[in-house]
């Protein structure tokens, strides 16, 4: 245990930037992944090479055995349900069943005795497929003939959510001044360093399976493997042992996994399957693939009156489960007006089917797009208007709380305007400016971008019910034990991976209850030890999870006062919790919380009956939501004779309420920035005109590397949370919402003595030349 | 990712090596050096060979030496030796130099030299330096030996005038003059990445004026050569901006820019462009 003592300083371990109890075992190379586990079969998938088409004919090796969707009778599709926004329920077969609809999807699978073998198998199977022309763009797939994806959904579109604010209309019609935005993002791939992994194994005398996989959420891969195979959920026991990082793209189900416990069951053995890094970025989940065009009213003085937006979202060839491809439109056109104060709005926000690869949710879900798209609009409208980035952004933040946004959500208190301030300050924008001016001067291009954000976190089932969701997650359980021994175990419905919940949620534990964290256990990720839960995702555990942690911890803490009070025999106002005992208040007396917690299992005789035995609480909780803020600021230089962006500098003045672990929370800032910056600048999943995917490897597809990243500088406004009893705001996706729009306004902000805009992420050197190259060459002609 | 069953052979001396190799070799056996190429394609499965002859372990192939005219560079020396300077010539530092810009560390320590030449990736460092340098290749075969010139030794994208028994036993590369001058300079998205276009460029400078310039570009044709227009751009001028800018607006226009879904070939030009006038710029200081 790395923590110091907190015995006698008054400190509490919350807030405390204590070393996470993950990661010993993590940096010794002792933890368990998926991929660890050895099996008697191990499974390799063959998938389409063509975007679209009939299935001919499937020629198997003779011997082999090669599992296709006519085996896999009575086996459901996967549909996800939402019951809002005229959504069609589209169904995804768990093999292709006679047609293709991607490039990767699987078609057949292959059992072998090892990885190697099942390839080699793989390699002699012959998918003849009768291909037709692919959609890949959302816009090619909205136009009148196009070919249509699923009989179920006419013109491509899964679903379609509208909204328009009664004044609209009048409000547009009278503002000074329209400013408008095409945005484009492309397609990217959440890249977790550990890419999917599956291992099932059947117990003979139980008649159950065990599936581990790299999940973020392993109660609701029970409940749906369960309902597409029909069977008993009780015969499921699902495991996600360490998993290697998620971003949204480990909790959607992967038919694959349907197809392991399929075959577990029928094979009476293990079954395992290892995703590489090419199926990964072709067949996994992507995100991102948006068109939004964004035009905003401001009044004479550059005060935002009313947004409207229309977002096109390529939601791929499926729908995600369970949050279905709503998930990024509808995120987009709840969330579209951020932290600015605007009453009037009017929103068309579609998915639409493509012949591409599934969409499902990915850090930010939508609001890295719709920040960079908004922020970009703003530094556009500052510049018609001839004034200051930073100025239009304080003309326009929302100041009082809570506020309703047009979209009736309700913002809690944030400080939209004191991080722009605290930021603007840090970074010394007129020192800055005269840098600038210098390089320039030079051939040198510097720019600086402003990014300010509202981050919804921490919601509930109320949040996710106003989607229609057929399966609505939100609430949160903990159940919290202090065993015979002493020690305290928590057993939690999230499942972190990655996010250091099992050093946060333990902080949270031992201010409640009186002991050190290392004595305390957080037990996660498996559907029998575990209660039920939704997992991790959407910036949530630390707040929901966080939140049942403390009411339970609350309920243990009031019965060991109680017993407290039976044992030394005092009132229970004059107990006081601390370094592992129970003390009555200035007296010596005392008895430590290990032996009241043994008592409570073997001495219950002395409660006469008005304690109840054992030592284990449940807390419950979901809350309604609660909104971090930040801004972010970038300084780029851009080459403009390659179109290379250098990153100087990043700068972060972030709210996310009471922070538990500074350094965590700082750890989760930086690794949502170097996303945002291969959001920004390096990572996109490229289609060709066939539906083949070009950027299939590391090599071509382009996280960033350490290389990459710049000096990060942080600074933290903790204004405590009203809409969360740890008074924590989840932070989980800031890093990367915030992130693009900076670095894009930057690189904007370096161009301007071109006169180009940037308005598409990636900013590609490719389109940042092209961009300039037309500018050069008008120059040439009137030269 | 799992490659095709292949045998691997171990030979210990050159004769067993290239006697193995021409057994196999129309069995599509190949070369096993560092495979830090061959063996990622492997996992793709987009080579499948049948054998691999692993040279790891034969002898007299690590071999690096310098006769005082040129640098002898065996086929089992690997990107890392350079990062000391090996020879007591400009020669040894433009190799550092370049050296660094490839991959990562680790690729660095494992890959090799000739291995890099006989892969033939058209943005290989090492084969720019090849090029720019006029270097001469030593093929050895059950065969026989045989030598090739840098100009008939590449021959496209991935592509050698190495017959399918030949091993590149040896690199040489002229040692350059005392007073010899050279600049590199290479672009690529992220630190470590393929570059997708880089120049190397050598030259001395003969009462004020340059001479016996070389300028290589690769990354941006199948293969990387000396672009003789940019060479006579410079010859005989004062080394300096206009000089330089001439030079690479005369590459740019010169070479016939390798196109992909991403880049186009005036995106290309625009690299190559940037690249030699920042070669030539580098080789001032």
């Amino acid at each position: 245990m790395s923590a110091p003592e907190t015995k006698g300083t008054g400190l509490k371990w919350v807030g405390r930037a204590i070393r996470r109890l993950e990661d010993p075992a993590l940096v010794r190379g002792q933890g368990h992944f998926t991929a660890d586990l050895s099996a008697t079969h191990w499974v390799r998938f063959v998938r389409s090479a063509d975007a679209a088409g009939k299935i001919v004919n499937i020629g198997k090796p003779g011997g082999k055995m090669v599992i296709t969707a006519a085996d896999l009778t009575g086996v459901k599709k996967i549909t996800p349900m939402l019951h809002k926004f005229s959504y069609r329920p589209i169904g995804q077969p768990i093999l292709a069943d006679g047609v293709v609809r991607f490039v990767g999807e699987a078609v057949a699978a292959v059992v072998a005795p090892s990885e190697e073998e099942a390839e080699d198998i793989a390699d002699l199977v012959e998918i003849e497929i009768d291909a037709t022309a692919p959609l890949t763009d959302a816009r090619d797939a909205l136009k009148t003939g196009a070919p249509q994806i699923h009989a179920e959904a006419p013109g491509n579109i899964i679903l379609e959510g509208k909204v328009k604010t009664p004044g609209f209309d009048a409000v547009w019609d009278g503002a000074a001044k329209t400013i408008m935005l095409d945005a484009r993002s492309h397609r990217q791939n959440a890249t977790p360093m550990e890419a999917r992994a599956g291992h099932a194994v059947y117990d003979a005398a139980s008649g159950r399976v065990t599936l581990n996989c790299t999940t973020q959420m392993p109660h609701l891969m029970r409940t749906a493997i369960a309902d597409v195979l029909g069977m008993p959920e009780s015969d499921l026991r699902v495991i996600a042992p360490d998993v290697g990082g998620g971003f949204g793209q480990k909790m959607s189900l992967c038919a694959e996994y349907v197809v392991l416990v399929w075959l577990a069951r029928k094979l009476k053995s293990s079954v395992a399957w290892t995703e590489d890094r090419r199926e990964n970025l072709i067949a996994s989940f992507h995100s991102r693939d948006q068109y939004i065009t964004l035009e905003a009213a401001f009044d004479k003085d550059a005060k935002l009156l009313a947004l409207r937006a229309d977002v096109v979202s390529n939601i791929g060839a499926y729908s995600c489960f369970p949050t279905t491809s709503g998930v990024e439109p509808l995120m987009a056109m709840a969330e579209m007006p951020g932290p600015y104060d605007v009453q009037q709005y009017q929103c068309l926000a579609r998915g639409v089917i493509t012949n591409t690869c599934t969409m499902a949710a990915y850090r930010g879900v939508s609001r890295p797009v719709i920040t960079f798209t908004l922020e970009r609009l703003m530094d556009k409208a500052a510049l018609a208007f001839g004034i200051d980035p930073v100025d239009i952004r304080r003309r326009n933040l929302i100041d009082k709380f809570p506020y309703k946004s047009a979209m009736g959500l309700e913002y809690d208190e944030a400080t939209y305007k004191e991080t722009l301030e605290m930021a603007v300050k840090a970074i010394d924008v007129p020192a800055f400016r005269a840098r600038q001016k210098a390089a320039r001067a030079k051939g040198q291009y510097l720019g600086i971008g402003f990014a300010t954000f509202s981050e919804r976190t921490g919601y509930g089932s109320p949040a996710f019910a106003a989607r229609g969701m057929e399966i609505t997650p939100g609430w949160e359980t903990v159940h919290l034990t202090i065993d015979p021994s002493g020690f305290v175990e928590a057993r939690i419905g999230s499942s972190p991976h990655g996010q250091g919940l099992r050093t946060t949620l333990a902080q949270i534990i031992a201010d409640e209850i009186g002991v050190t964290p290392d004595i305390i256990k957080v037990i996660h990720g498996d559907t029998d030890t575990s209660p039920y839960g939704w997992g991790t995702f959407a910036s949530r555990s630390l707040v929901i999870s966080g939140g049942a942690t403390l009411i339970a911890a609350r309920k243990i803490r009031a019965k060991l006062i109680k017993i407290a009070s039976h044992l030394l025999e005092a009132a229970p106002e004059d107990i006081v919790l601390e370094a592992g005992s129970a003390k009555v208040a200035g007296t010596d007396r005392s008895i430590t919380i290990a032996k009241m917690a043994r008592e409570a299992y073997t001495q219950t005789h002395k409660f006469k009956g008005e304690i109840e035995p054992g030592m284990t609480e449940s807390g419950t909780y979901d809350p309604p939501g609660t909104f971090s803020n930040a801004c972010h600021v970038a300084i780029v230089e851009v080459d403009t004779e390659t179109g290379h962006v250098r990153m100087e500098k990043f700068l972060v003045a972030e709210d996310a309420g009471k922070i538990i672990n500074p350094m965590i929370a700082d750890g989760q800032v930086h690794g949502g920035i170097a996303q945002g910056i291969g959001n920004a600048l390096l990572e996109e999943i490229i289609y060709d005109d066939n539906g083949g995917i070009l950027t299939a490897n590391l090599a071509d597809y382009m996280p960033p590397t350490a290389r990459e990243i710049p000096e990060i500088e942080l600074h933290h406004i903790e204004t405590p949370s009203t809409q969360s009893i740890t008074k924590a705001k989840g932070l989980g996706e800031g890093g990367c919402i915030g992130a693009p729009a900076a670095i894009i306004n930057a690189i904007n902000d370096a161009l301007t003595p071109f006169g180009v805009g940037i308005d598409e992420i990636p900013a590609t050197p490719q389109r940042i030349r092209a961009a300039l190259r037309e500018v050069e060459k008008a120059a040439r002609k009137t030269a | 990712m799992k490659p095709a069953p292949f045998i691997r052979h171990v030979p210990k001396t050159l004769d067993e090596a290239l006697k193995v190799l021409a057994e196999v070799a129309p069995e599509d056996g190949r070369i096993l050096a560092g495979g830090q190429s061959l063996v990622p394609i492997m996992a793709f499965r987009l080579a499948k060979p049948a054998h691999l002859v692993d040279i790891n372990e034969v002898e007299g192939l690590d071999r690096l030496h310098s006769d005082g005219k040129t640098l002898s560079i065996g086929a089992r020396v690997r990107h890392g030796a350079f990062h000391k300077n090996v020879v007591d010539n400009p020669l040894g530092k433009l190799l550092t130099f370049v050296g660094h810009h490839i991959a990562h560390y680790p690729i660095r320590m494992r890959g090799t030299f000739c291995g890099s030449l006989a892969h033939a990736d058209p943005s290989s460092e090492w084969c720019l330096v090849s090029a720019t340098l006029d270097a001469t290749m030593i093929a050895k075969s059950a065969r026989g030996e045989r030598t090739i010139k840098a100009t008939d030794y590449f021959q496209g994208i991935m592509s050698t005038a190495l017959a399918e028994d030949e091993l590149l036993a040896e690199v040489r590369l002229p040692l350059l003059a005392a007073d010899a001058k050279f600049g590199f300079n290479e672009f690529s998205r992220r630190a470590g990445d393929f570059a997708m276009s880089a120049s190397l460029v050598t030259y001395t400078v003969k009462n004020g004026k340059i001479a016996d310039a070389h300028v290589g570009v690769g990354g941006a044709e199948p293969s990387p050569r000396r672009i003789a227009e940019a060479e006579t751009a410079l010859n005989g001028q004062t080394p300096g901006d206009a000089a330089f800018r001439a030079a690479a607006e005369a590459a740019a226009s010169a070479i016939e820019p390798l196109e992909d879904h991403q880049t186009t070939g005036e995106y290309r030009r625009d690299l190559v462009r940037a690249v030699v006038r920042r070669a030539l710029e580098n080789s001032q200081s």
